[in-house]
C-alpha cells in the first residue's frame, strides 16, 4: 500500500512520547519516532539506547518517554547488549517461556559516537553474528552530548571543539567516514541511508523494511544538531532537504549487495548551499578560503559518483 | 546417587553449566577459561543444552550480552579470566547496578601487564568493590557445587546480584581431580526456574532500565545494592543447607581447618587452602598448634564472623594473591584486619603477599610462614607487617 503520511501519523501513535528534553530544532526524536512507528502496532518492541543525547534527556530516572521495553547500558556496545537481549528471545521462543503468538522486534539507537567510533566493534560483532535486529545510527556528525566533539562521522573543515576553525589549522581535517558502505561490507541483508525529509516516506518505508527483514539490518540516518551544526532551529527540514538535494546526504538502499539510490536530485545542488546556514562552516565562506569549498565539493561529487558506479555495478 | 567423575576444573564447570542449562551464554575465549566456552560450545552444538551460545567479539561485549540476556528475562552465563574481565570491568558495575543475577566463571589469572597467563587473584581483587557476590573455591568439587548453588544466591528476590565463582587459572581449571556429580535431574529441581518480576521481554508491562540516574536517585539506588550485599549473607547460608541437605557436603562463609585449639593461623583463598591444610597437618604432627581459616565468600564479606573465628589465635597471616600496589596491605588482609579491630580484636597479624604471575607457593614455603608466625608469639614483635612470600630481593 502506497505511503500516506496523514494515515501513519493519525493510526500509528509515537511510541516515543513527548515530555524528554531533546533540543527543540534537534532532528534525532523525529527520526526515532518515525523508526518505531514503522513497528506494527500488535507488535512488542526492545529497545537499545546507546548512552548520548538520546538517551540522557528520554529516561531520567523515574521518567521515561518510551513506551516499549528500552534498555540502556553504556556507551559503546548497544548492538552487544541487544544481541544478548535478541538471543534470549530465541532461545526462551524455543523453550516455550515465552508465549507464541507475540511478536518482539528489536532495534538499537546510537548517536554517530556511540556507533561510527566508541561502538563499532560492537556494531561490528553483532552484525556479523547475524542477530535479528535493527541497528539505527543518527547520525548528527560529532559528539554532541559532551558538547560537540569532532567523531568519525564530522564532516571536513567543520568547527568543533576539538578541532576549532583556527589560523593554523581550519577546523578538522579528514573527510568524514562513510559506516554505510562499512556495514555494506559485512554483506547484511539489509542496509540504508536516510533522512527525515517531505513526508517521512523515505524513513519510514527504509525503516519497515529494515524492521521486517529478518536478520541483521542498519540505518543511518542523518540528525542534525543545532547546536552543533549552528543553525537556525526552525530550519531543521530545510537543513535535512539542503543535506539531501546536495547529495552531501546520499539517500540509498543495500539490498543483499544490490545498492539503490531512492533518491536523485532533478537539481543536484552546489554543497556550499548546505555549508552555508552552518555556524560550523562559517570560516569557509571567508574570502579566501573558496578553495575549501571547493575540496568539500569535490568530495562529496566523488563519494556521489562511486554511489551511482555501484548501482550501477550492482544492478547489472 | 551421586556420579563419580574425574574432570579438570575448567570441565567441571562447563559441566555445572550444562546442568543449569542457561538461556544465553555468551563468552570470548581467554586463556585459562578458555575450555569452557569452548565445552560448552560442544553441549550446545550436540543439542545437550537449549542454550544460545552468543560468540561476541570480546569481554566487553560478552557482559554486555549478558546484561542483555538477564535484563531480557533469561539466565545468562559467561566465563573469564584477567584481562578479559578488565576487558568488562565497565560493564561489571552496570550488571551488578541493574541488579542482574548474572553467573560467571571467573579463572583467576594475573593482569597484565607485563602479560602473564598465570594465576593470581589480581583480577579479582580488582572487582572487588563491583558489587558481585563473589566465592572462591579450593578446588574442582569446590567450583562445581559452587556454580551449582550460584543461581539460587543471585537470583534471590532479597538478592538480585551477579555471582562469580572463583577458581585458579591452571592450578585447578587445568588439573584433573576426582569429583562428585549430581544427577541431571536434582540440580535441575534444586535451581528451579528463573522467574524474574520485571523483564524487557514482558509484552504485557513493557520496562525501562538503565537510566540516567542523578542526584536525587542514585545515592538510594546504591544503598538499595549495598543492602542486597548484606542481605546474600543469609541467603548463602540457606542454600548451603539445602545444598547439604541435597549432597552431604558442607559449606559456609569460610572453612576453618583445625581452628579449634589454633595459635597460629593462616588466612587464605582458592587452591592455596590446599597446600596450607597439608602444611597445617605435618606441624600438627610436631606439636604447632596451627590452623587455617579458608575464605569461601570474599564478596560479601563475613566480618563478624570471621573476627570471631580469629579471636582466639595467637598470631594471624593473610596470604594474598594479589599485590595492592597502595604501599599497605593486600585486599584481603586489609578486610580482615578491619573485621577484626571493629569487632575488637586484637591479634597481631602480618601479610603476604605470595605466587604473583603463578610464581609456585610450596608446603615449605606455607610452613615458613607458621615458623615467622610462631616467632611472632613468642617474641610479640611484629617488625614488618607487609610481606612477601617466594620472591627474590627483599621480602
Amino acid at each position: 500500500m502506497a505511503y500516506n503520511h496523514k494515515e501513519v501519523a493519525a493510526n500509528k501513535p509515537s511510541r516515543l512520547t513527548s515530555g524528554h528534553r531533546m533540543c527543540a530544532g534537534c532532528g534525532a526524536p523525529a527520526v526515532a519516532r518515525m523508526v518505531l512507528r514503522a513497528l506494527k502496532p500488535e507488535d512488542h518492541a526492545v529497545i537499545a539506547n546507546a548512552t548520548g543525547c538520546m538517551e540522557v534527556s528520554t529516561f531520567i530516572y523515574p521518567y521515561t518517554a518510551w513506551t516499549d521495553s528500552y534498555i540502556h547500558t553504556a556507551f559503546e556496545c548497544t548492538a552487544a547488549t541487544l544481541s544478548g537481549v535478541e538471543a534470549a528471545y530465541k532461545s526462551m521462543k524455543a523453550t516455550n517461556k515465552l508465549p507464541k503468538d507475540v511478536t518482539t522486534k528489536f532495534i538499537a539507537f546510537g548517536g554517530d559516537g556511540g556507533t561510527y567510533d566508541i561502538g563499532l566493534q560492537s556494531l561490528s560483532g553483532a552484525m556479523e553474528r547475524g542477530h535479528d535486529m535493527v541497528y539505527v545510527c543518527y547520525d548528527n556528525g560529532a559528539y554532541m552530548n559532551t558538547g560537540i566533539q569532532r567523531s568519525s562521522a564530522t564532516p571536513k573543515y567543520a568547527d568543533t571543539t576539538t578541532t576549532p576553525a583556527g589560523s593554523k589549522i581550519p577546523g578538522k581535517m579528514q573527510p568524514r567516514k562513510d559506516l554505510a558502505k562499512i556495514m555494506a561490507a559485512h554483506n547484511l541483508p539489509y542496509i540504508a541511508q536516510s533522512a527525515a525529509i517531505g513526508n517521512f516516506k523515505d524513513l519510514y518505508e527504509k525503516s519497515e523494511k529494515a524492521i521486517y527483514t529478518e536478520g541483521p539490518c542498519f540505518l543511518n540516518v542523518l540528525a542534525p544538531c543545532p547546536r552543533g551544526w549552528g543553525y537556525n532551529t526552525p530550519d531543521l527540514m530545510e537543513i535535512n532537504k539542503l543535506a539531501v538535494d546536495t547529495c552531501y546526504w546520499p539517500l540509498y538502499e543495500v539490498e543483499n549487495g544490490v545498492y539503490k539510490i531512492t533518491y536523485k536530485p532533478a537539481k543536484k545542488l552546489p554543497v556550499e548551499e548546505f555549508l552555508r546556514p552552518q555556524k560550523r562552516f562559517k570560516h569557509m565562506f571567508k574570502p579566501g578560503n573558496e578553495w575549501m569549498i571547493q575540496d568539500f565539493q569535490n568530495e562529496v561529487d566523488k563519494r556521489w559518483q562511486e554511489l551511482l558506479d555501484l548501482e550501477a555495478m550492482t544492478n547489472k | 546417587m551421586s556420579i563419580r567423575e574425574r574432570l579438570s576444573g575448567n570441565e567441571a564447570a562447563a559441566f555445572a553449566m550444562k546442568q543449569i542449562n542457561p538461556d544465553v551464554v555468551a563468552a570470548f575465549p581467554i586463556t585459562p577459561s578458555t575450555e569452557i566456552p569452548q565445552y560448552f560450545s560442544s553441549f550446545v552444538d550436540n543439542g545437550q543444552v537449549d542454550t544460545e551460545f552468543v560468540a561476541v567479539e570480546s569481554e566487553h561485549s560478552a557482559m554486555s550480552a549478558c546484561i542483555g540476556a538477564e535484563a531480557a528475562g533469561g539466565r545468562a552465563m559467561t566465563a573469564t579470566s584477567a584481562n578479559g574481565l578488565s576487558l568488562m570491568w565497565e560493564m561489571i558495575y552496570i550488571a551488578s547496578s541493574l541488579r542482574l543475577p548474572i553467573v560467571m566463571s571467573l579463572v583467576n589469572r594475573a593482569v597484565s601487564g607485563p602479560l602473564n597467563i598465570h594465576n593470581d587473584h589480581s583480577d579479582a581483587m580488582g572487582v572487588r568493590d563491583s558489587g558481585w557476590i563473589m566465592l572462591f573455591s579450593e578446588n574442582n568439587q569446590e567450583v562445581y557445587d559452587n556454580l551449582i548453588m550460584a543461581h539460587r544466591i543471585a537470583e534471590n528476590k532479597d538478592v538480585l546480584l551477579p555471582l562469580m565463582v572463583c577458581q585458579d587459572g591452571f592450578i585447578t581449571s587445568h588439573s584433573i581431580e576426582n569429583i562428585e556429580l549430581i544427577e541431571d535431574d536434582k540440580v535441575k529441581e534444586f535451581i528451579g526456574t528463573y522467574k524474574p518480576d520485571h523483564f524487557l521481554l514482558n509484552e504485557k508491562e513493557p520496562m525501562a532500565i538503565g537510566p540516567l540516574d542523578l542526584q536525587a536517585y542514585l545515592f538510594e539506588h546504591k544503598k538499595q545494592q549495598a543492602d542486597a550485599m548484606r542481605n546474600a549473607k543469609k541467603v548463602i547460608l540457606d542454600v548451603a543447607k539445602d545444598f547439604e541437605k541435597m549432597t552431604g557436603r558442607k559449606y559456609g562463609f569460610f572453612e576453618e581447618y583445625k581452628m579449634e585449639d589454633a595459635e597460629v593461623v593462616i588466612v587464605c583463598m582458592n587452591s592455596t587452602a590446599g597446600t596450607t591444610k597439608a602444611t597445617v597437618d605435618k606441624l600438627r604432627k610436631e606439636g604447632v598448634k596451627a590452623g587455617l581459616l579458608k575464605i569461601r565468600v570474599f564478596r560479601p564479606f563475613p566480618t563478624e564472623e570471621v573476627a570471631n573465628a580469629l579471636k582466639n589465635a595467637k598470631a594471624i597471616a593473610v596470604l594474598d594473591k594479589a599485590d595492592s600496589l597502595n604501599g599497605a596491605g593486600g585486599a584481603l588482609f586489609e578486610d580482615v584486619v578491619s573485621s577484626m579491630y571493629v569487632s575488637n580484636i586484637h591479634v597481631p597479624t602480618v601479610d603476604y603477599v605470595y605466587g604473583i604471575g603463578g610464581r609456585d607457593t610450596t608446603m615449605k614455603e606455607i610452613e615458613s610462614v607458621y615458623r615467622d608466625l610462631l616467632k611472632i608469639v613468642e617474641t610479640g614483635d611484629i617488625q614488618n607487617p607487609y610481606r612477601y612470600l617466594g620472591v627474590r630481593g627483599d621480602k
